[in-house]
């Protein structure tokens, strides 16, 4: 049998390889397939994992072999998550969602702007003004962590949202990569021509650059609402101990303790994820463009 | 500054630059002077928003740091405020800690990159085939990207559990393991591994999109020709695809730097009682980012932790340039 098929495969490959097929025409093989669905499933795994013990009790949580599918105790995880004294689990919900949205939409309208002003106005500077924004995107703001807290402390922000908010309200990429969209989404002839008729700069923008950039709007908005609720290490600094703490803190509370209930934890952190996989089914391939368009330009 | 001078500012230049001044009509010169104020200063008002927060919550920090580094700054003292010169920066040359901490981080951060950005390069090369529900693929790879950190490591963390873990239950099913389960925090090498496994999940297939967007920008013709050359798929990868999207791989060799270098979420999240920020009973796995949150919020010296944030800085700098530079000579770069 496989004595039949062998000599076909080498003399078809080569056949393949004479004509010469670029890999993007290339149709992917079985194995192809086979590794992307292992790198798919690697991938889902701790996702799949978070469902099993978020659904479980500590029994069966202890049974070796370890039990691989989820079992019904959702419910039971959740009322004890929600109801633990001194984590605020609704609240830390409540307050990533806000600060997630207000991050968002004030990145989307600020890096917009920007955007625009660095790809379509004239004015002094504007060429030095830009590559200040470049060389900020390669400065870790992280390492300034313990002087921020100091000056939030100063202003008398530390443990409220603002010192999670105002600092996330614009982004050096986000202005990067709207500058990038409009320098091609939006036609000079149409600024100029709207120029001429009187608009003044604000009406073009509202007018003409923001039905034009509403695809990107959609790229950096996912981009910056996953990446604003994920964040983990400032929210920590700043709100830890005080009663707005974002999901991720008010996660990490759960998990402080001399005895940590797995169950409980990831019962928590399965809820803080929900919203994030919606994005991601409702926006993948937006996101997938998004970060790929990123790449290609940077 | 710009909207005080919006009004006032205007008649200087005005009457002047203007031919038709006196006998136009009001509503006309209103309009020109808008339009003039218009075009010199909106753009201004546009990017104010960036460099204004940038400058507050960016820069100054950053600069701060520097001032606070050479003081004495404690929490819980408040009026230990003085000067201390180069005393933080001399106290880190001989602490084991931070020695311990450096060690770790790098460890880690060669353990997560390499592999990291291997494998991201096979997954593109596959992805950039024609395949059947290539959208599902490359959205799928990105599942790891949308998941929050604390989530997944806290997931991996049962997951190397030593006693009723599945990594452990998988090793003894294979037989890899004696009869002792393998406790993965009580030493450097598996405690670094655990967390270098978390670090690669969670950046392959970003970087693979990454890769994948730049493959697709090479001249199909390019493959042609190597193919009527003899070139297999592999000889293709190496000498083509790799070179041609040198660029982007430098790039993600200085992001995985900058990234693996400042690891935070996993490290700490790994141990049960996470904001201890031990990292191993005897710090095993404790990084940088780790003790930098200890010495200032734990110990409340915030002087000592700002020096090290800024010998941390220091750091990637170099290390990130050093691999840039190597990663362009790999590639055959000319520079």
């Amino acid at each position: 049998m496989s004595t039949t098929t062998t000599p076909q495969t080498p003399r078809s490959r080569r056949r393949a390889a004479l004509t010469g097929r670029a890999p993007a025409d290339t149709p992917g093989s079985l194995w192809n397939y086979v590794f992307l669905s292992l790198v798919i499933l690697f991938s889902a795994f701790p996702l799949y994992w978070m469902l099993v013990i978020a659904t479980s009790t500590d029994a069966a949580l202890a049974k070796i072999p370890p039990q691989v599918v989820p079992g019904d105790q959702l419910l039971t995880n959740l009322r004890e998550v929600f109801s633990m004294q001194d984590v605020y689990f609704i609240q830390s919900l409540a307050n990533s969602a806000i600060v997630s949205t207000v991050v968002t939409v004030a990145v989307l309208f600020f890096c917009s702007l920007a955007g625009f002003a660095f790809a379509k106005l004239r004015f002094k500077g504007r060429n030095v003004l830009m590559v200040i924004v470049i060389l900020t995107l390669t400065v870790p703001n992280q390492l300034g962590v313990v002087a921020l807290y100091i000056v939030m402390g100063k202003i008398g922000w530390n443990g409220t949202l603002l010192a999670v908010i105002v600092p996330g309200l614009v982004s050096a990429f986000g202005v990067f990569y709207m500058r990038q969209f409009i320098l091609e989404a939006v036609p000079d002839e149409l600024v100029e021509a709207a120029r001429i008729d009187g608009a003044t700069t604000m009406r073009i923008y509202a007018s003409i650059v923001l039905p034009a950039v509403r695809p990107a709007l959609a790229v950096l908005g996912l981009l910056t609402f996953v990446g604003t609720w994920n964040d983990f290490q400032w929210p920590l600094i700043t709100l830890n101990g005080t009663d707005y703490p974002t999901s991720m803190v008010a996660i990490s509370d759960l998990a402080s303790g001399n005895y940590v209930l797995y169950r409980r934890v990831l019962a928590g952190a399965l809820v803080a994820t929900i919203p994030l996989l919606i994005m991601l089914f409702v926006g993948g391939r937006q996101i997938v463009r998004g970060i790929m368009e990123g790449a290609i330009k940077s | 500054m710009s909207v005080t001078r919006a009004d006032p500012a205007a008649p200087p230049g005005g009457p002047a630059g203007r031919p038709t001044g006196r006998d136009e009509p009001d509503r006309h010169r209103w309009r020109n002077r808008l339009h003039r104020f218009d075009m010199r200063f909106t753009p201004y008002l546009l990017v104010a928003p960036f460099f204004l927060l940038f400058l507050v919550f960016g820069l100054f920090p950053i600069i701060f740091n520097g001032v606070v580094a050479l003081r004495h700054w404690r929490l819980d003292d408040a009026t230990l405020t003085g000067w201390a010169g180069l005393a933080n920066f001399e106290k880190l040359l001989t602490d084991d800690d931070f020695w311990n901490a450096l060690y770790n981080t790098f460890g880690i951060f060669v353990l997560s990159t390499v592999p990291q950005l291997t494998l991201a390069l096979v997954i593109a090369s596959v992805l950039n085939r024609r395949l059947r529900a290539q959208t599902w693929f490359r959205v799928g790879v990105l599942l790891p990207y949308v998941t929050p950190i604390t989530a997944s490591t806290l997931v991996f963390a049962v997951v190397f559990a030593r006693d009723g873990g599945v990594a452990n239950w998988v090793l003894s099913v294979l037989h890899l393991t004696g009869d002792e389960p393998i406790d993965w925090r009580s030493a450097k090498w598996s405690s670094w591994f655990v967390l270098a496994t978390m670090v690669n999940w969670k950046w392959i297939g970003y970087n693979a999109l990454l890769y994948l967007a730049a493959m697709q920008s090479i001249p199909r013709d390019i493959y042609e020709a190597a193919a009527v050359d003899g070139a297999g798929v592999w000889r293709q990868l190496w000498r083509i695809t790799v070179p041609m999207i040198r660029p982007v791989v430098i790039f993600t060799v200085v992001l995985s730097t900058i990234g693996g270098l400042q690891l935070f979420t996993e490290p700490m999240l790994l141990e049960q009682n996470a904001q201890a920020a031990r990292g191993g009973a005897n710090g095993e796995w404790q990084t940088i980012a780790q003790l930098i949150y200890k010495v200032g919020w734990k110990d409340l010296n915030l002087g000592y932790a700002a020096a090290m944030s800024w010998a941390l800085f220091l750091i990637i700098v170099v290390v990130a340039a050093v691999n840039a530079l190597i990663t362009n000579r790999l590639g055959g770069g000319k520079r």
